[in-house]
């Protein structure tokens, strides 16, 4: 009896991941077929012959390896950055008096709530000023910051218990050896929260880099694909084939580390 | 006791606030400040008063961009009712399976957009897209999706709703697993069907995750560039997408494309002051739905 109405939501279940699944699946299929195949009328279901090929040209008529390494270099420094500062100030935030500690945390905490279009411009005119545009210290600059990582952190330091803190400062620590050596690593489970948070941002971010970086070869490789679907001497598989690339490492890192992932977005709740 | 840590605070704060007062707080400043300006050609700027602002609420720009943007929500919204049904298939006791489901759903809105922007322009592609194809089937002639005003937006909306399901799935199974089996019990020997008990209990319990991803996908549904701009391409390669923009997008266009950073600083306050309200106002409604014990 359970086991046929199992039965039922299985096929209710399938049947959503298949049409969810499409996309990728059809992806993978047409990087894999000739231009002519993609622009059949009648849709090409499978490839008559795997064009590996295609997965080659990329390298050749796309500068892939330049726009892979912007953006693997913008994540790490501005993860590792944001972890740095983030936990830093989150745990001043949440452990530490201070005199006018409201307004000073009021006042990042309410960028939460501002659109990023907001502060854009300005950004764009800094780093303008600074004579940064294309620069890879331009592209990773204002995401060195996050209101959103220092309230994640904030949070975690206020739910751990204050009597190893005390202990530690009897003991003579400073604040900064409390700090480290003490309620750092027990909020290591956030912290891991915030490091593939912003990792999926700033892989994934198109508009900044899109205004800051002007040409191909400077880009991160989602502004590199946004710019390549736009130009019509790419013939389609490639640029299918460049995508599925460009987009894999996060999909990978999402399927191994996908306990962590989920928990953490049901928990700390946010785009 | 009160204790005062003396100058380490600041230390500790110093970097984050420094970082994020240049960065962040002072530009907010400076967008409201540029609304009320003219850049002239030559740099510099010129103020002029609340300008921008009226020339703007007399563009029909404005209201097809907060039509496009205001549609494109209401679609994505979608994503609420089925990702209810599908975090509760899920939440079947003894279900085998249920976290490759998970994974399955949720992969969408870990891929990078512009990545999956290229499939589905072929797959709405106009000649030789799979959707068209299917339509077919049924004696539909389909339109030219990415190329169409009226159709380009729904195309993006399309891809918003796909790549958003598998959140509310996560969100909502977390809300799920906070109900206490012995309700469904109980309803179970009062002789309640499934659906029943899917409508008196699951739902209701379900609210405070339901009016938290209305919220999230509201706020995020205002601020719709990334899917819009890659799907459709930008003004040089189809020139439909000034039928078809987003709020962002009439923004950056400005901003960036035409150099009219008045106008654009103007079309930013104006995002910010329809979300500060669609926020509001939704804080207000959930006192009358969201179900608090």
């Amino acid at each position: 009896m359970i086991k046929r109405n199992n039965l039922l939501v299985h096929a209710v279940l399938i049947a959503g991941a298949v049409l969810m699944m499409f996309p990728f699946v059809w992806q993978i299929l047409m990087s894999l077929s000739t231009n002519a195949e993609v622009q059949s009328v009648t849709p090409h279901l499978w490839p008559s012959k795997f064009q590996w090929g295609n997965y080659a040209e990329v390298f050749r008529q796309v500068p892939f390896l330049d726009q892979l390494r912007t953006s693997v270099w913008i994540t790490v420094v501005r993860v590792l950055a944001q972890i740095a500062f983030c936990t830093l100030a989150g745990y001043a935030f949440a452990r530490m008096q201070f005199r006018g500690k409201a307004i000073v945390l009021g006042a990042v905490l309410s960028i939460l709530m501002v659109p990023s279009q907001v502060y854009l411009l300005p950004q764009y005119e800094i780093v303008q000023d600074l004579g940064l545009l294309g620069s890879m210290t331009g592209l990773l600059l204002p995401g060195l910051f996050s209101a959103f990582g220092t309230f994640l952190m904030r949070t975690a330091f206020l739910n751990l218990p204050s009597e190893l803190e005390e202990a530690a400062r009897l003991d003579g620590a400073n604040p900064f050896q409390v700090f480290w050596h003490v309620m750092l690593p027990l909020i290591r489970p956030s912290i891991s929260v915030l490091a593939i948070t912003s990792t999926l941002w700033s892989w994934n971010e198109l508009l900044w880099p899109l205004v800051v970086a002007t040409q191909s070869e400077d880009m991160p490789l989602s502004a590199g694909l946004a710019t390549l679907i736009n130009d019509r001497t790419v013939n389609y598989p490639v640029v299918l084939a460049a995508s599925l690339l460009a987009t894999a490492p996060v999909l990978i890192m999402f399927i191994l580390l996908q306990r962590r992932v989920i928990d953490g977005l049901a928990t700390s709740g946010l785009k | 006791m009160k204790r005062r840590d003396g100058f380490w605070p600041w230390l500790f704060i110093a970097p984050l606030t420094a970082g994020v007062s240049v960065f962040y707080l002072w530009p907010i400043v400076k967008t409201a400040w540029l609304s009320l300006t003219e850049s002239g050609v030559f740099g510099g700027t010129t103020f002029t008063g609340l300008d921008n602002y009226t020339s703007l609420f007399q563009d029909g720009d404005l209201y097809r961009s907060i039509g496009n943007t205001l549609l494109y929500t209401a679609i994505v919204l979608l994503n609420i009712p089925i990702a209810i049904v599908v975090a509760s298939l899920m939440n079947t006791p003894g279900l085998r399976g249920a976290s490759v489901y998970r994974v399955l759903y949720f992969l969408p809105y870990v891929a990078m957009p512009t990545a999956v922007a290229m499939v589905w322009r072929i797959i709405f592609n106009g000649d030789f897209g799979v959707v068209n194809y299917v339509l077919g089937w049924f004696g539909i002639d389909g339109p030219y999706w990415i190329s169409t005003p009226g159709f380009a937006i729904v195309a993006v909306s399309v891809v918003g709703l796909w790549s958003s399901v598998g959140f509310s799935v996560i969100v909502l199974g977390s809300g799920l697993k906070q109900i206490p089996p012995e309700l469904y019990e109980a309803a179970e020997l009062d002789g309640a069907s499934r659906v029943r008990q899917f409508f008196s209990i699951t739902v209701p319990l379900l609210t405070p995750s339901i009016a938290f991803l209305s919220i999230v996908t509201v706020i995020s549904g205002f601020q719709l560039f990334d899917l819009l701009y890659a799907v459709l391409g930008n003004s040089y390669s189809n020139p439909t997408i000034y039928s078809s923009m987003s709020l962002v997008y009439m923004f950056y266009e400005a901003g960036f494309v035409t150099n009219e950073k008045g106008l654009a600083a103007a079309i930013a306050m104006v995002v910010l002051v329809l979300v500060a309200l669609a926020t509001l106002v939704q804080f207000r409604l959930q006192k009358r739905w969201v179900h608090i014990d």
